[in-house]
């Protein structure tokens, strides 16, 4: 009796720390910054180290907050960050976009393949999430340079007199944002449609569907959660991306991700950097809470 | 089937036996956040019986048996094992075992390793372990697998080494949780009654949980019917489908023809029940306590009992006039649907003991009858 | 089934764009030219030289140190993690866990890199720790991104396994932290290397957080890559480019490799403990059958 009374008393102890354990490190290296980078976006810039001054003062057994909003001020002031935000939510939603578009069908493709081909093409899909977004941006930016191959192969077909402008423009990183998240769009669209029982399609094309309808009215509302899953994993980073832009893009290519980049180590103006963190994530809260949702969701299927 | 007629036999000597209580379960419930999956149930079970908890999806016996090994652990009441409260043991300190639905075994050990498994966590010697799981495998046939990985198993065999690695820490208690569950349907009348003999062989007293009626009366001594999370009647398989308690029970156990009537005629030796769906009065031979107020009653027969013939019986009570509305062939008997002049429909049982006898065929003219005490009134 | 339907038509088509390029930068980090546009013939001269570049070898050497010790720690994290998002049901946070978990999986590298930056100049000012940004730094950034992606693989094999094994171990007298050693990590061990191998790798080719939270002196080969990367195409960043690509196709294909012949071994005695077991009835059966007869 004793024994086991110690024991059902020991037990919660090794709940706790196991509970505890992820979730301590998670709070302080994931939550906590967040919340500094809050406080950071109300201070002032200041040449000093670090580079900011304190939000609260200390003086006289009294404390004192102050909230600089200055930093917000400044954003909506300069029509440069507005464009920013919205260059980068509007190539992020048409990244997303093409990404389903192609995906779509590659995830579909896969999931009908034979059994032992489906693990091949799983493979050459993850293959490119393992490898550094750097270096296949970076392959990119040796095809479509002015004197590149795509430019030399279109001039030697005589489709062109003069190369074209490719990179460091728009279009450039489209196709860079396209290419690094495609595998992300793919992973959850097939993890879903190859759960699709294939008997419910042939129930619908024996009460006379055709393929296509079939396809529309029943494949596509089954596969909602990997469509959202898909979509959020490439809009969500897409939105916050620094090194396409970087990379592909040009003067014109006005993106959030580059533009708190430049704040950062070239202006070294801390709190207008966090401002633009502030902001870019208040623009993203729900996106990612749906995106937390449908993971749940899927995380907890069985229970 | 040697096995088979002593297993017979004990059910019918069951109430006979020097009875020693070992599980004593008292008003336990639980509840998950509102929902009330166990309400208040109150059992004992006997040393050395193999008892069976019964009923459907979400009737609780499966969190009745969980709380017995320890995984759930009751909201309110008690569970004692020998006397001994073990309702705050964790289960890795209880001496009870239990046999899973998939059976659990340990995919990355062997046959062996499943087994010695259990004895391990109770620091026993070597050779002592190996000595005992020789013992386990020779006891389930297994001895020549012992090297296997449960993966290379069949279905069956997989079966009798979850019941080794459960028996092999000779535990107080067994527990049985949807036995054949897993096993295809020709399989499983073959193990019922080889489980029954293994734990007969080494005298372990066992809970089962089933939703199988059949599963639970060839393998229990004693069934408890559940119902969403109470007991509705415990007893042996006979008492069980012969003089059901409630209508609730008579229904669940296989087939029955239910009539509501009025008791019209009471007293010590006999009651007369006028039901509105039959032409003639029920006669019971046996009396029925009514109270004064209520008077309604349910008489509940079983189509077996239920008897057609095509002649006019000759007595006052117990028949109906009726036509044959439909007649189900399924080999070793024929069920007749039978419909009454008020419209009821009941069922009847015929064995089909002659090949291809003259029969009562559709829409002839029957009359439906039954012995005096072949029927219960059930007053719920 | 038709042979060359849409779909499968864009799954190709979607191969070759995702090949393509790869396959073009690994031939010219064989070009003899120094105009990288330029074909000059065959030659591994840029590969010989990067064995000169001591600076690019140490930001080798550190970003694997880093990668070896972000595997180690998000593997535990994330498994413990993962467990409890599968076997802990009901606890006070919950929802804030499960949210704090999967969050890191999108969340913009630039908001992660500057917070935690931020975190960490905080932590220097209030607790004197740490003094100087590094290895140690870039590690703690590496190992909270991970944790998400293992929790991830880990919690769906978690799912998948039959909870009564776990439950049938505690039975038979082993506590809940033997149950976990003897049962639940060997069960799920394809899995915690899977989560390995893909810390070690995003951690190596993480670019963005290492900018941030490193510190003077501690470059890793992104960031290396990177600064060249930046003053346009050369050739020996095509030849390191093409390394890391082989190291990581390699590495792919090797647990591919793995993985497979474990599964082709598994279904090979499956398919004849099945055979077996349909003799073993057919046998019992015979004598039942001649008794009816």
């Amino acid at each position: 009796m004793n024994i086991s009374r110690s024991i059902s008393r020991r037990m919660p102890k090794g709940r706790h720390f196991v509970i505890g354990v992820p979730f301590l490190w998670l709070f302080l290296f994931f939550l906590l910054p967040f919340i500094i980078v809050m406080k950071i976006s109300f201070a002032e810039a200041d040449v000093a180290i670090p580079p900011y001054t304190e939000i609260y003062t200390w003086a006289e057994g009294q404390l004192s907050i102050i909230l600089n909003l200055g930093n917000y001020i400044f954003l909506t002031e300069d029509e440069l960050y507005l464009a920013a935000y919205l260059g980068s939510l509007k190539m992020a939603f048409f990244s997303t976009l093409i990404c389903l578009l192609i995906g779509y069908p590659m995830a579909y493709a896969i999931a009908r393949a034979k059994p032992e081909m489906q693990t091949v093409f799983l493979l050459l899909i993850m293959m490119p999430t393992w490898t550094a977004i750097l270096i296949r941006v970076y392959a990119w930016m040796g095809i479509l340079s002015n004197n590149g191959l795509l430019n030399s192969a279109l001039m030697s077909v005589g489709l062109i007199s003069e190369p074209l402008q490719i990179l460091n423009t728009n279009f450039a990183v489209y196709i860079g944002i396209v290419y690094s998240y495609l595998p992300f769009m793919v992973l959850p669209l097939y993890a879903n449609l190859v759960k699709h029982d294939q008997s419910l399609l042939e129930a619908a094309a024996d009460l006379g569907s055709s393929t296509f309808n079939s396809f529309w009215k029943i494949t596509v509302p089954l596969s909602k959660n990997g469509i959202i899953a898909g979509c959020m994993l490439v809009f969500i980073p897409a939105v916050g991306e620094f090194v396409i832009p970087e990379l592909l893009g040009g003067p014109e290519t006005l993106m959030i991700g580059k533009i708190l980049w430049q704040e950062f180590f070239n202006n070294r103006d801390w709190p207008v950097a966090s401002a633009l963190a502030v902001v870019m994530l208040a623009l993203l809260i729900v996106p990612i809470i749906l995106f937390n949702r449908n993971q749940a969701k899927e995380m907890e299927g069985r229970a | 089937m040697a096995v088979a007629s002593s297993t017979y036999k004990k059910v019918l000597e069951g109430d006979q036996q020097p009875k020693e209580v070992l599980v004593k379960i008292d008003r336990v419930t639980k509840k998950f956040d509102e929902t009330i999956a166990v309400d208040d149930v109150s059992l004992t079970i006997n040393k050395g019986e193999i008892f069976a908890l019964l009923g459907g999806s979400g009737s609780g016996k499966s969190t009745l048996l969980r709380m017995l090994a320890g995984f759930e652990r009751p909201t309110e009441g008690r569970i004692y094992l020998d006397g001994e409260d073990i309702t705050d043991l964790p289960p890795y300190e209880r001496p009870i075992n239990m046999m899973f639905q998939s059976y659990a075994l340990f995919p990355h050990m062997t046959v062996a390793e499943n087994i010695a498994f259990g004895l391990r966590q109770d620091k026993m010697p070597k050779a002592d372990i190996e000595a005992r799981v020789a013992e386990m495998l020779k006891l389930v046939q297994m001895s020549q697998y012992a090297k296997r990985k449960p993966h290379q198993l069949s279905g069956g065999q997989r079966q009798r080494v979850a019941l080794a690695r459960s028996l092999a820490k000779s535990p107080k208690l067994l527990l049985l949780d949807e036995p054949m569950g897993a096993l295809d349907k020709k399989l499983r009348s073959q193990m019922q009654l080889e489980l029954v003999e293994i734990i007969e062989r080494v005298g372990v007293t066992c809970v089962m949980v089933t939703h199988d009626q059949e599963e639970a009366m060839t393998m229990a001594q004693r069934i408890a019917i559940m119902h969403l999370g109470w007991i509705a009647q415990i007893g042996s398989p006979i008492d069980i489908y012969e003089t059901p308690t409630s209508r609730l029970v008579c229904e669940f156990i296989g087939n029955v023809n239910l009539f509501d009537g009025v008791v019209v005629d009471d007293s010590e030796a006999y009651a007369l029940i006028d039901s509105p769906d039959l032409e003639r009065n029920i006669y019971v031979g046996h009396g029925v306590s009514t109270s004064v107020q209520d008077k309604t009653i349910t008489y509940a027969i079983r189509p077996e009992k239920l008897l057609v013939t095509t002649e006019q019986p000759a007595f006052e009570y117990n028949w109906s006039r009726g036509v044959v509305h439909d007649i189900a062939y399924l080999g070793g008997h024929s069920v007749f649907y039978v419909q009454l002049p008020s419209g009821k429909i009941v069922q009847s049982f015929v064995a089909n003991a002659e090949r291809r006898g003259a029969r009562p065929t559709w829409d002839d003219q029957v009359f439906v009858w039954w012995e005096d005490d072949s029927g219960v009134a059930l007053r719920s | 089934m038709k042979r060359f339907s849409f779909s499968n038509m864009m799954l190709w088509v979607g191969f070759l764009f995702i090949y393509l390029p790869m396959l073009i930068l690994v031939i010219y980090s064989f070009n003899g030219s120094r105009l990288v546009t330029v074909w000059g013939g065959w030659s591994v001269k840029w590969y010989v030289g990067l064995l000169d570049n001591r600076q690019l070898i140490g930001a080798v050497l550190r970003s694997l140190e880093i990668a070896f010790y972000t595997a180690i720690s998000a593997v535990i994290l994330g498994t413990l993690a993962a467990f409890v998002l599968t076997r802990v049901t009901r606890f006070k946070g919950r929802t804030m866990f499960g949210g704090l978990v999967t969050a890191p999986l999108v969340m913009p590298e630039v908001i992660t890199g500057l917070s935690l930056l931020l975190l960490f100049v905080a932590m220097a000012q209030i607790l004197g720790w740490p003094q100087e940004r590094g290895i140690v730094t870039i590690w703690i950034a590496h190992t909270t991104f991970c944790t998400a992606y293992v929790a991830v693989v880990v919690s769906s094999r978690l799912r998948e396994l039959d909870m009564s094994i776990e439950e049938a171990a505690m039975d038979l007298g082993a506590k809940p932290l033997k149950v976990f050693f003897l049962i639940t990590i060997p069960m799920i061990a394809p899995s915690l290397a899977a989560g390995a191998m893909m810390s070690f790798a995003l951690s190596l080719d993480d670019l963005v957080l290492a900018s941030f939270v490193s510190g003077p002196g501690s470059t890793t080969l992104p960031m290396e890559v990177f600064s060249a990367v930046r003053l346009g195409v050369k050739p020996e960043i095509n030849a390191i480019a093409s390394l890391i690509l082989l190291a990581v196709s390699a590495a792919t294909f090797l647990v591919w490799i793995i993985s497979r012949r474990a599964e082709e071994k598994r279904r090979k005695a499956v398919q004849q403990a099945i055979e077996e077991g349909a003799a073993a009835t057919w046998q019992q059966d015979k004598p039942e059958a001649k008794a009816a007869g």
